[in-house]
């Protein structure tokens, strides 16, 4: 369905993309992952038309961007960083002249209904986009995207300022989405691309790090296993306590205290579970365990994790 | 393609943007119209034409102003541009649209020749023939507004730079007369949209302005799409 090869594009000196090459099959929701500045703004711009990149091709259903753009560009639907929504007009006067911009050929009146329903903005159909709320905005913005029933769907952050119930129902709208079109959508919140997408394309740099499914990639955090655990007792025993325990790879104190319990970042070595032993160890000690969470995992562990398998895998 | 210009219609009515401008279009010539014929206690017209071309400089800019630069203000030019519209429609487009506006506005203006004919005898070739030149000047002062919204993001740089970008050009005109040296003059009347506004106030039909005004107009609105060919590169 898309085809991207060896896309360069730099800003000045500096290369925002240099070499990105992936292909997305149909009916796949692939995530992009990356800090900010990483590249994925960029990508989704040269693959919508709205950029050229310096050199590398982009296809999009066997069409290239370049030579028939209008033909291509029929087949995204695209909701950029900001929703882009005319403020002066009601979202159903807003879809419809989204309809007629893109030239649909479906029939207007159930096809935009359905899509208002969809998103759950058909309540606010005959309100002037100046006076929704963020939330309602970023509907109207994946309405926008829907119209015509594109057969790629583009979002970048479309889960940027929404509240968390907000964010829950936009997930199930993009897995549903996923069930009949190929959706890419670019995110810095790695639980989103697991609770989301079927693939990851792990961005940095305007390189990629990793393509991996997005399983493999729960793996790879699940094998690292940290814990935040909150420890009563003098902290230089626990210290020496806990790191003699078998299967322990570091403790270290976070310096945050509960009561007269010390914070602790535990890690265990990969494959070994140590939270039993934990446990009765510090019953047989009398240091009480108060508070026990698994530590989050954060972007830069994961790019860790995986850019080391990626290593040994090669090796 | 009409869904920008509809769009664009329809927001120059739903917004002050339209109002203000034929509000001060109309104030405008009106008075220069009431100065230069009833009080002047003439039905000759070219000075009012003349007066009125003048206008224009600070007028054109506020119904092109928004054009472009609001779009990219609001980031709904990501939507036109990724959507299956080719640059020269979406150019033309928003020039049709604000070509529009103006040829309502200046229809209603019309009215003012009412008083003329009822007290006086004026020439009605002479006001066609200054009318077609008006609107001739005007589509290349709304192809030049279009092309400075394109580079800017803000309404009032864009308005300020148009309102620079045509006193240029019309005062390039006005300093013809002024100039010493053959060969400057005859490049500056050459370039100047003032200059070439002689013969329709004659109420001579002249097909080499026209063309020249035509081919301004083009030039401008090529420019325009340039500028975006050229943004995708950047």
């Amino acid at each position: 369905m898309i085809k991207i090869e060896n896309l360069v594009k730099s800003y000045g000196r500096k290369y925002a993309l240099d070499g990105i090459s992936f292909h997305v099959g149909k009916g796949e929701i692939v995530g992009f992952l990356g800090p900010n500045g990483a590249g994925k703004t960029t990508t989704m711009n040269i693959i919508t038309g709205y950029l050229s990149s310096d050199s590398g091709t982009v296809e999009i259903g066997g069409l290239d961007i370049l030579d028939s753009p209008d033909k291509a560009k029929k087949l995204i639907g695209y909701l950029p960083e900001i929703p882009p929504l005319y403020p002066d007009m009601t979202v159903s006067e807003y879809l419809n002249f989204v309809y007629e911009l893109k030239g649909c050929d479906l029939p207007r009146g159930p096809h935009l209904e359905e899509i208002m329903k969809v998103t759950k903005t058909w309540d606010v159909k005959d309100r002037l986009i100046a006076n929704l709320s963020k939330g309602y905005r970023q509907r109207v913005g994946i309405a926008q995207a829907l119209v015509g029933d594109p057969r790629i769907i583009i979002l970048d952050e479309p889960t940027v300022g929404l509240d968390p119930k907000q964010i829950i129902e936009i997930r199930s709208l993009i897995r549903r989405l996923g069930r009949n079109h190929t959706v890419i959508l670019s995110t810095h919140i790695l639980s989103e691309v697991q609770a989301v997408c079927d693939r990851v394309i792990i961005i940095e740099n305007g390189k990629i790090l990793a393509d991996e499914k997005t399983d493999d990639i729960s793996t790879a955090v699940n094998q690292n296993r940290r814990y935040s655990v909150k420890i009563c007792g003098p902290s230089r025993d626990v210290l020496s306590a806990v790191g003699g325990l078998d299967g322990v790879e570091s403790v270290q104190l976070t310096g945050e205290r509960d009561l007269d319990a010390h914070v602790y970042v535990i890690e265990s070595r990969t494959g070994i579970d140590i939270r039993k032993q934990l446990f009765r160890l510090c019953a047989s000690r009398d240091f009480p365990i108060i508070g026990f969470e698994a530590a989050g995992v954060s972007l830069e562990d994961v790019f860790i994790r995986l850019t080391e398998e990626n290593k040994k895998r090669r090796a | 393609m009409f869904a920008i210009f509809k769009r664009d219609i329809k927001s120059y009515f739903k917004t002050p943007a339209g109002y203000i401008f034929m509000g001060i279009f109309l104030c405008a010539s009106g008075f220069l119209c009431s100065l230069s014929t009833l009080q002047a206690q003439t039905c000759d017209v070219s000075s009012y034409f003349q007066l009125l071309m003048f206008a224009y400089v600070i007028i054109i800019p506020l119904l092109t102003m928004k054009s472009f630069a609001e779009e990219k203000r609001q980031g709904t030019e990501q939507l036109l541009l990724t959507s299956p519209v080719s640059l020269w429609s979406m150019v033309l487009a928003k020039f049709a649209a604000a070509f529009t506006m103006f040829l309502i506005t200046i229809a209603m203006s019309c009215l003012f020749f009412i008083p003329l004919g009822i007290y006086g005898e004026p020439n009605p070739g002479k006001i066609l023939g200054c009318l077609i030149g008006m609107i001739l000047i005007a589509s290349c002062f709304i192809a030049v507004g279009l092309f400075v919204s394109s580079l800017t993001g803000n309404q009032f740089v864009a308005a300020m730079g148009t309102v620079g970008l045509l006193a240029f050009l019309v005062v390039l005109g006005v300093l013809d007369s002024y100039m010493n040296s053959r060969i400057i003059s005859a490049v500056i009347g050459w370039v100047s949209i003032y200059s070439r506004f002689a013969n329709f106030t004659y109420g001579i039909f002249d097909l080499s302005a026209v063309l020249y005004y035509v081919s301004v107009c083009v030039v401008f609105l090529f420019f325009t799409v340039r500028i975006y060919e050229k943004r995708r590169y950047a």
